[in-house]
């Protein structure tokens, strides 16, 4: 039972940053009908960021959790800008074009990215300093769950929380939600569907950028490269929760991640990817639109 | 007259692709992961290369030729170091030191065998490469994984008596090389139990599962085969996750990369390594010659790589030329005193007298034991 909740917690831990990159890409899905394949860079930029100002904010004689507040926010605002900047520059001028350009526009902003902080930064693996506080749980506890897992678990959880309320009640959330329904129809009632598809990007970016900061002090390295693998999981787990749907997306990581886990536990963790993937495959056979998502009707 | 142009063209063609045998210059390739995550482990050696070159051609070249090298980026990747092999014959290198890591260099080597291309490698310490017999034109101036697993699981059932071993390997052909043997020995030894024995998936995002069941297994200590980047992801989750047991590790992980992205977690972590060799006179040339060039301390297979080249050079010397076979003959005949003490290599192209020992990290450094 012990061993059992061990997983769990690592399971679930893994799975709240895979669902927070997720429902970066199933917000651009629903809205533009876009796999924003660059989505898992700008979490790697996050992670660069935060990198950067907490070692400039450390030498200025800052601690602990003001680091952890400062160095978040100021890669939530740069990851943000490469997104608006991403969206503007590879996808806007590709609204209109079939949809197989914007896709690969995306593959090339990834790559783009990913050598872009190949040389301007290092190929090199690069120490990520500890910002989550590290404290001690009581003994039975102390080995389940720790500090970092704790923050992890809630700052997701609050993340997708603040992004399911301004997507139901403010105007902008609204405002997203038809323009998803009806780009057409929306910008016939004059929302201004760019602003809303701007406003997208960054609100993804941000929680990619959330995601990458505790994923940097939680495993302690980052590279270049871990954008990559982190966002074929994320976008794994938006598909598995029904692509474009947003509780969707949060399930979809949080089952990938618990599936790796038990895979890795119970049978070897040489096939985590394997059970990973198979959860992929099976879901889609039996629930082709995904957990919980709805088929929806070609639109004429 | 569309013939007459093909021919031609084939003709250029060919030419280009013969190597241009310049009388002028001994080629050497120098070939390892000299961008990518993996650098530390090839620039050092590029570096060593580079260095001696220079030396000779200041001193007049060898049996009057000057000594060019040619350093060629493999990433440690195998589907690029074909190409770099590939690449290196075309230019005419009769000698590459390289590649670095065992994989790349298994796939290079079939290229260097059909050219009749020596190839003495710093570093890649796979077992089959030379036992298996496959590859007579590869040497190496490292000892091999078994020599290094069977330290590893002597290391661990004797001097620290661990009776229930986990182990770990990252699934590439190094990694797992190593922690087989580990494991053969271990069995064979019967003194301890191997209680886990798994494949973990490089860049994965953690690996709080695999650490739960070192736990669960009640390990004494874990055995890695493997890079600095898992190990000090392993090394801190084990910390994080207040598991006790004895971390282990190949040479892969003994260097500068492992001890700056682990910190402080790199604490008392055990790594077998090339055994110390700044004893022998011709390391502290080569190391001093290094510092006053560079500015700074030499890097991991440092000495290997100079050996290797020491070797390469103390060959075409005695062969009087790059010609293959005399070549081997040089090679397998006579002693050269290296950066790594005096060696030749064997029958099967191992190193006769280099070997490995047991560092521990402390206070920051690794310490040999």
């Amino acid at each position: 039972m012990d061993y059992f909740l061990e997983l769990l917690c690592s399971g679930l831990t893994r799975g709240s940053i895979y669902a927070l990159i997720a429902l970066g890409y199933t917000m651009v899905y629903g809205i533009i009908q876009l796999i924003n394949f660059a989505h898992g860079e700008i979490y790697m930029i996050g992670a660069f960021v935060a990198l950067i100002v907490s070692g400039v904010l450390t030498i200025y004689g800052f601690s602990g959790f003001s680091i952890l507040v400062l160095a978040g926010l100021i890669a939530m605002i740069y990851a943000a800008a490469y997104g608006y900047t991403l969206e503007k520059i590879a996808y806007q001028p590709l609204r209109n074009a079939p949809r197989l350009s914007p896709l690969i526009s995306a593959i090339g902003a990834s790559l783009f990215l990913q050598n872009y902080v190949l040389l301007a930064q290092t190929p090199d693996f690069l120490p990520f300093p500890e910002l989550i506080p590290e404290f001690a749980f009581m003994e039975p506890v102390a080995h389940i769950m720790g500090s970092s897992e704790l923050v992890i678990l809630v700052t997701s959880a609050i993340s997708m929380v603040v992004l399911t309320l301004l997507i139901k009640y403010t105007r902008i959330g609204k405002a997203m939600r038809a323009t998803q329904q009806d780009m057409v129809m929306a910008r016939l009632v004059g929302i201004n569907v760019d602003r809303v598809i701007s406003v997208t990007f960054i609100i993804g970016s941000v929680l990619a950028a959330i995601g990458g900061v505790l994923v940097g002090s939680y495993i302690g390295q980052i590279n270049f490269y871990i954008g990559f693998m982190a966002g074929v999981k994320a976008f794994t787990a938006a598909v598995l929760g029904g692509i474009g749907n947003i509780p969707g997306a949060a399930l979809g990581g949080l089952v990938l991640g618990l599936a790796e886990s038990m895979a890795a536990g119970y049978i070897s963790s040489a096939y985590e990817d394997v059970f990973a993937f198979g959860v992929l495959v099976l879901i889609l056979i039996l629930r082709p639109a995904g957990l919980l998502g709805k088929a929806v009707k070609q639109k004429v | 007259m569309r013939h007459v142009k093909l021919i031609f063209a084939a003709l250029l063609a060919a030419t280009l692709a013969v190597p241009a045998f310049a009388a002028d210059t001994f080629k050497i390739g120098v070939a390892g992961p000299h961008t990518g995550d993996l650098a530390p482990y090839g620039i050092p050696t590029k570096e060593a290369a580079m260095m001696l070159a220079e030396q000779v051609n200041a001193a007049g070249g060898l049996l009057g030729k000057k000594v060019e090298v040619i350093p060629m980026d493999d990433q440690c990747k195998p589907e690029i170091a074909t190409n770099a092999a590939t690449k290196l014959v075309s230019e005419g290198a009769r000698i590459v030191i390289g590649h670095v890591c065992s994989g790349a260099t298994k796939a290079a080597l079939g290229i260097y065998k059909e050219a009749k291309v020596i190839a003495i490698s710093p570093s890649a310490t796979n077992p089959p490469l030379t036992q298996s017999g496959d590859y007579p034109n590869f040497y190496r101036t490292i000892a091999s994984d078994d020599m290094q697993g069977k330290l590893a699981a002597d290391f661990v059932t004797g001097k620290l008596g661990a009776k229930r071993i986990a182990i770990i390997h990252d699934k590439g052909d190094y990694g797992k090389g190593f922690a087989d043997f580990a494991k053969k020995f271990i069995e064979e030894g019967g003194k301890a139990e191997v209680v886990m024995y798994e494949g973990i998936t490089p860049g994965a995002m953690d690996y709080s599962a695999v650490i739960q069941k070192v736990r669960r297994v009640k390990a004494d200590a874990v055995i890695f085969g493997g890079y600095h980047p898992e190990a000090s992801k392993l090394v801190a989750q084990l910390k994080k996750k207040r598991v006790k047991a004895a971390f282990v590790g190949p040479d892969g992980i003994k260097g500068d990369g492992f001890l700056e992205i682990a910190g402080k977690k790199a604490e008392g972590v055990y790594a077998t390594g090339p055994m110390d060799v700044t004893k022998y006179e011709e390391n502290k040339k080569a190391r001093a010659a290094y510092v006053k060039k560079y500015g700074k301390e030499p890097g991991t297979f440092f000495d290997q790589g100079y050996a290797a080249m020491q070797a390469a050079l103390a060959a075409i010397k005695a062969a009087g030329g790059t010609d293959y076979a005399a070549l081997e003959k040089a090679l397998r005949n006579n002693y050269v005193d290296t950066a790594v003490g005096r060696i030749k290599f064997d029958a099967k192209g191992d190193a006769e007298g280099v070997g490995f020992s047991v560092y521990q990290v402390q206070n920051g450094k690794f310490v040999e034991l």
